[in-house]
């Protein structure tokens, strides 16, 4: 494990040398020490090594991530694993809002909280959330699985396109074209091969599933008179 | 953008390191607000009966004898001034309304930045640093203290337009977002006599809950009156003369974390102004909810 002092060596430092890493490095696991909420910490990784950030994580922490394993062992800011490619992001406490925002692969995993716009234009990207989420949480969603283990807040998959997402527990409200659907076998599997991914043990029977109702993709000549 | 910061101390052991625990809060957030820079500072209640005001003149060579002497005369009252940098601090028995009314007349100049038992404002444009070092904030005590950091977008950059404003007797408030319906409600408030200094929209939103609380509101009413009437987004953090309140838009996307230990409750924008608190790394950290009033002490 290398050691990295965040407050010494800064977050320019951190990055340009996680990012320098070349594919056949040794230097595969990190420690980065004092974060004291810095933004951008371990962001644009191209390698799969894994970083683990002791304590809390300012904005952005762990952005357009390619194959790295991120773990932030406290909480994070805004942002988390904003615009991810692949690899995985774990917070093991809360995460602020717009966390996985426009992400196009990989695993965020938030055991806590995440707060509002949880997912928002997610694109691809797989988020398990072991506690709840807030208000318009997979707005614009696109793509990929966001599995809340707890609550979601109002208008959940406002707008949504393609992206499945499935809650426990209460659903405040849905988005507008958000709809419950039905769980289907093939749903089932892919919740329980999320959650152990994740390690985050709940059954996936006890999920219901939102998506699209595809109402919004075509414009509706009955609805002219609203424009 | 702007940063806003507030530290409200819990064990009263630490009063006396309100300053230095508060300015280096004050301090981070620099980059979300280069252009000005103001404080709130809770301190020193004064005796029954009588006044705290902090006012502000455009210069540090202002005489404030002549308006000690000057207010002493004319309303036969008792008058103690103390000058920080361009800003005094006035402890007089006389009334408010006459204090402020002779101000008006004989020193036009002066800004009323606050009033009240124990509330004291310093603010002026410049880097917070700047601002922190010209009111010697490092080695303030108190029980609480609010301050902000200001990024100008829709109004000037000017010692008037900087944050807190003082809304009432010991209350003020600082704001990230910005009000959308400011103008209207500015109109509507000045037919209630409600003055204004600038075109500043926080102003117009601490203008509204003075307004609010003169009607009789308490302050958690005046919020709650706030969220329906108020639009555009902000966090506020409000000040009082014992207690200190956080509130968010119903969209809350003006970042605020919260943070609590036995010993201390701080607020900001970002939790790298918190990061350095003693014993911030096991405080209870939490995001605050939209629509939601969080207060402490007696807010």
């Amino acid at each position: 494990m290398i050691e990295f002092d965040l407050e010494k060596e800064g977050v320019r430092g951190l990055n340009s040398r996680l990012q320098a890493l070349a594919p056949d490095t040794n230097e595969r696991k990190w420690s980065v020490l004092n974060p004291m909420g810095a933004h951008a910490i371990a962001v644009g990784l191209t390698q799969p090594i894994t970083v683990e950030v002791q304590g809390h994580a300012g904005f952005y922490c762990g952005g357009m991530n390619q194959h790295a394993e991120v773990i932030v062992n406290g909480h994070a800011g805004p942002g988390v694993a904003e615009n991810m490619m692949s690899g995985i992001v774990r917070v093991k406490g809360n995460a602020s809002q717009s966390a996985g925002a426009t992400g196009n692969g990989g695993l965020l995993i938030i055991e806590g909280d995440a707060s509002s716009r949880c997912g928002i234009s997610m694109k691809g990207i797989d988020i398990v959330v072991g506690g709840s989420v807030g208000h318009m949480s997979a707005f614009m969603a696109q793509r990929g699985n966001l599995v809340v283990c707890g609550d979601a807040g109002e208008a959940l998959g406002d707008s949504i396109y393609e992206a499945r997402l499935y809650v426990r527990g209460k659903v405040q409200d849905l988005g507008t074209d958000c709809i419950e659907k039905e769980v289907k076998p093939e749903h089932l599997e892919d919740l329980a091969r999320l959650l152990e991914r994740a390690q985050i043990k709940a059954d996936p029977k006890s999920f219901r599933r939102y998506g699209s109702a595809r109402k919004l993709y075509n414009f509706n000549v009955d609805h002219a008179d609203a424009y | 953008m702007c940063g806003i910061v507030g530290l409200y101390i819990k064990n009263p052991k630490l009063q006396g390191k309100l300053g230095a625990m508060f300015t280096p809060m004050l301090i981070e957030m620099t980059s979300r607000g280069p252009d000005s820079a103001g404080v709130a500072i809770y301190r020193d209640q004064v005796k029954k009966g009588h006044l705290k005001l902090t006012l502000a003149a455009d210069s540090d060579d202002f005489d404030w004898k002549n308006i000690d002497s000057g207010l002493e005369k004319a309303l036969k009252c008792d008058v103690k001034t103390q000058t920080v940098a361009n800003h005094c601090i006035m402890v007089t028995d006389a009334e408010e309304a006459d204090a402020r009314q002779w101000l008006k007349a004989n020193a036009p100049k002066v800004r009323v930045v606050s009033a009240g038992k124990t509330i004291e404002i310093f603010k002026e444009v410049g880097l917070p640093a700047a601002v922190a070092d010209r009111f010697s904030l490092r080695s303030a005590h108190g029980t609480h203290a609010i301050g902000h950091t200001r990024m100008a977008t829709e109004s000037a950059v000017t010692t008037a337009g900087s944050h807190p404003f003082s809304t009432g007797d010991d209350v003020c408030l600082v704001h990230n977002g910005s009000l959308s319906n400011h103008n209207r409600l500015r109109e509507n408030l000045k037919k209630k006599g409600i003055e204004f200094l600038t075109q500043n929209d926080t102003e117009v939103a601490a203008g509204y809950f003075t307004d609010k609380l003169r009607d009789g509101a308490s302050l958690k009413e005046a919020l709650q009156a706030g969220l329906k009437d108020l639009d555009g987004f902000y966090t506020f953090c409000i000040g009082t003369a014992d207690g200190f309140a956080v509130v968010r838009d119903p969209f809350a996307c003006k970042h605020a974390v919260l943070a609590e230990t036995d010993d201390w409750v701080a607020m900001a924008t970002e939790y790298r102004a918190i990061a350095h608190l003693p014993g911030a790394d096991k405080a209870k950290i939490w995001e605050p909810a939209p629509e939601t009033i969080y207060t402490w002490g007696n807010a």
